[in-house]
């Protein structure tokens, strides 16, 4: 007779002093089992250190300079890290990266979806894999190629829009219009929508494509409609998988850089604050970036480095919080 | 099989391709090598062998690659690198013993910065003074895009006052006056400065400061401290001009040139002077020197009111130990900077927006590189 887990009891009861059968030797090779599981937890002690060790490194270098900053850190605009009073704040920062990755949030997860949605359960079978590689070639085209394809290409395209908006919803604050002309949020966000586009369709088309048949079939034996099954059958399904591909579309978006660098025009010195999205600006990375070569004195390094910091802390609370959801969500599914 | 045949066939496709490529002969060096002779012919090139590694200012960046090119097209055995990541991120790596020798839009600093001076630093590094020696003239060219107005002046005052966001529009009272009979359009102003840390910014804002002191009052940098929109390099701001009617910027002169941008002719009291290389060399020739000896820092007359003489320039140094760390070296170093600095190689940077030292300024750089061990 054999246990719950369906191993043999003959094999666990010792029988006048003889030692316990083993069972089979295939699944109780000892030494693989070892070596596996080692590997296995070595990799994940690997990377977990690893994650612990960049966190501490940037903790390291920036606490020196933001102990001798005379602004404060999260709500002053000025940015003057070199000589003896240091004044630097990360509000512009913080505003400009999180407007714009909300920007291509916005339109990369809703379109993203729908192409998920297209390739798995719209798409003939001919055409379905094509497509599907089509869309993952767009995350093959390097980051700067698409700052220079935005600037050249798309930019001319895409100004008529701008100009259009602000004519008919300029009254609306995000809407109004700036001084700023072709680098603005709006713009990079829509070409940082293209860049994690791949991102949230490879992973939303994993999901739905783990539908089970029989949900779909059900929905559709009681007379539901092809959209109406994908509303009840495939997108609660496809829940977690999809807010986890958002999550990490949402950190590409973040930490995007060399597109940033090119494409939004920087902000001179005393601008007023508006809420504008048709404004210019830098995130966490393009700044970073566009004074990298002159990181000649510890404070300076110090004070941007806090300002990755940031973004890193950032990027660590965003994806807590979709874990959050992911598990509340999952308790209801199973 | 369908398949074998097909990746038979593309194998010997590929095979074929591979050894068709092969056939194309490496004559390139032979034949330019005919054409360079002609030129050198009147001063050979001094040639030593080895490789040198240099590192600093993107302003020079083009000029130092031709001159790189023909001197190993000169020289067999001599191999010289380039890595243009900025004046700051040179010095630094010069005084880290990483490099040869750096190429700085400044000097080394005389003044304390940050608890360190840098002259004092090379020469601890060094072992003997550190040389500036200017090898590169570029020019900033206040370059825009005006459709239909070709030519342009521009005095000072009202150069500060656009780059400051008082002059708004093209066709203002103070642009006005100093172009009668120019048509300037009502365009709207738009100004592009360089979003990130460069000498470029801080010559012109030094020219800023020091001819038009009461419209600039901020102090000159690397940073921008005026009003518009930042782009990035001057590639960035260059093309950003070309696409927007009305844009203005400063950039090189050879970025002007490509983008085929307006260059507007400066005033700085002696009448509008366009920008050439004699104009340039013309002003970089009433630079007094700042340095003693050999050590040839140039303080530039931004202010000078000399006509024909174009005020906005950058010079660029080469910085390098007098008494070399590493004997072998010395040689090539040598032969490099005097074939930088040669007349040949000077003019030829002409077409690509540089300006040739002025003689003055080249036969003492030629006396301070003799000096070089």
């Amino acid at each position: 007779m054999s246990s719950i887990t369906g191993v043999s009891v003959a094999d666990e009861t010792p029988s006048g002093g003889r030692a316990p059968l083993s069972g089979d030797r295939a699944g109780t090779g000892r030494l693989g089992d070892r070596l596996f599981g080692g590997a296995a937890t070595g990799a994940g002690v690997t990377v977990i250190a690893l994650v612990t060790l960049i966190g501490l490194f940037l903790l390291w270098q920036a606490i020196p300079a933001l102990a001798k900053n005379e602004a404060s850190f999260l709500t002053s605009r000025e940015w003057v890290v070199a000589g003896d009073n240091p004044r630097f704040g990360i509000l512009e920062l913080l505003w400009t990266t999180v407007l714009s990755s909300v920007i291509a949030m916005a339109i990369a997860v809703p379109v993203g979806v729908c192409v998920a949605l297209f390739i798995t359960q719209y798409a003939p079978r001919w055409l379905s894999r094509p497509a599907a590689n089509l869309v993952d070639l767009l995350a093959a085209v390097p980051s700067i190629i698409y700052g220079l394809w935005g600037l050249n290409t798309f930019l001319p395209v895409e100004k008529p829009l701008e100009a259009f908006i602000q004519q008919w919803l300029g009254w609306f604050p995000p809407f109004s219009s700036t001084t700023i002309s072709g680098g603005t949020i709006f713009f990079i966000g829509i070409v940082l929508a293209i860049m994690v586009l791949p991102i949230v369709t490879a992973l939303s088309r994993e999901v739905f494509d783990q539908t089970p048949v029989t949900h779909k079939e059900g929905a559709l034996a009681l007379g539901a409609t092809k959209w109406e099954m994908i509303r009840t059958a495939v997108l609660p399904f496809g829940r977690p998988g999809v807010i986890s591909a958002a999550m990490l579309a949402l950190g590409r978006a973040l930490g995007e850089t060399i597109a940033v660098t090119f494409i939004v025009s920087t902000l001179a010195r005393g601008t007023d604050w508006t809420w504008s999205v048709f404004n210019g600006g830098e995130t966490f990375a393009s700044r970073i970036a566009n004074n990298a070569a002159e990181f000649d004195t510890p404070q300076k390094a110090g004070a941007f480095i806090a300002a990755g910091l940031v973004l890193f802390i950032l990027t660590f609370i965003v994806n807590a919080i979709a874990r959050i959801v992911i598990e509340r969500r999952k308790a209801f599914s199973e | 099989m369908k398949i074998q045949r097909f990746g038979q066939l593309a194998t010997i496709t590929l095979a074929g391709s591979l050894a068709l490529s092969a056939c194309g002969s490496d004559n390139n060096t032979s034949g330019s090598g005919g054409s360079t002779g002609s030129g050198s012919a009147t001063a050979a090139t001094e040639c030593a062998e080895g490789t040198l590694n240099s590192e600093g200012s993107s302003a020079q960046k083009n000029a130092i690659e031709e001159a790189i090119a023909s001197f190993q097209e000169a020289c067999e055995g001599a191999t010289v690198n380039y890595n243009p990541t900025g004046s700051g991120a040179g010095i630094k790596q010069f005084l880290a013993g990483q490099v040869d020798f750096a190429g700085s839009d400044s000097a080394l600093k005389k003044e304390e910065k940050d608890g360190k001076v840098e002259t004092a630093e090379a020469e601890k590094y060094c072992g003997s003074p550190a040389w500036n020696l200017p090898m590169v003239t570029g020019p900033v060219a206040v370059s825009y895009n005006l459709p239909g107005v070709d030519k342009l002046v521009l005095t000072p005052d009202v150069i500060a006052n656009i780059f400051n966001g008082k002059v708004t529009t093209w066709n203002d009272a103070s642009i006005a006056k100093i172009n009668s009979g120019a048509k300037l359009p009502s365009t709207p102003i738009k100004v592009f400065f360089r979003s990130d840390e460069s000498g470029t910014t801080e010559n012109f804002t030094k020219y800023l400061a020091a001819a038009a002191p009461s419209a600039w009052t901020a102090e000159p940098g690397k940073s921008w401290t005026g009003k518009g929109e930042g782009k990035e390099k001057s590639s960035g701001v260059a093309g950003a001009v070309q696409s927007t009617e009305g844009g203005i910027t400063y950039a090189e002169w050879s970025y002007a040139k490509d983008n085929k941008l307006g260059i507007a002719q400066i005033d700085n009291g002696g009448g509008p002077v366009e920008l050439t290389g004699e104009t340039v060399g013309k002003a970089i020739a009433t630079a007094e020197s700042d340095g003693e000896g050999n050590d040839l820092r140039l303080k530039l007359d931004y202010a000078t009111k000399e006509p024909g003489a174009y005020p906005i320039n950058l010079v660029t140094y080469e910085i390098v130990c007098s008494k070399s760390k590493d004997p072998a070296k010395a040689q090539l170093t040598k032969a490099f900077l005097k074939h930088f600095s040669s007349e040949e190689t000077q003019a030829a940077l002409e077409e690509i927006g540089y300006a040739p030292l002025p003689d003055e300024v080249r036969t003492k750089v030629a006396t301070a590189i003799d000096a070089l061990s």
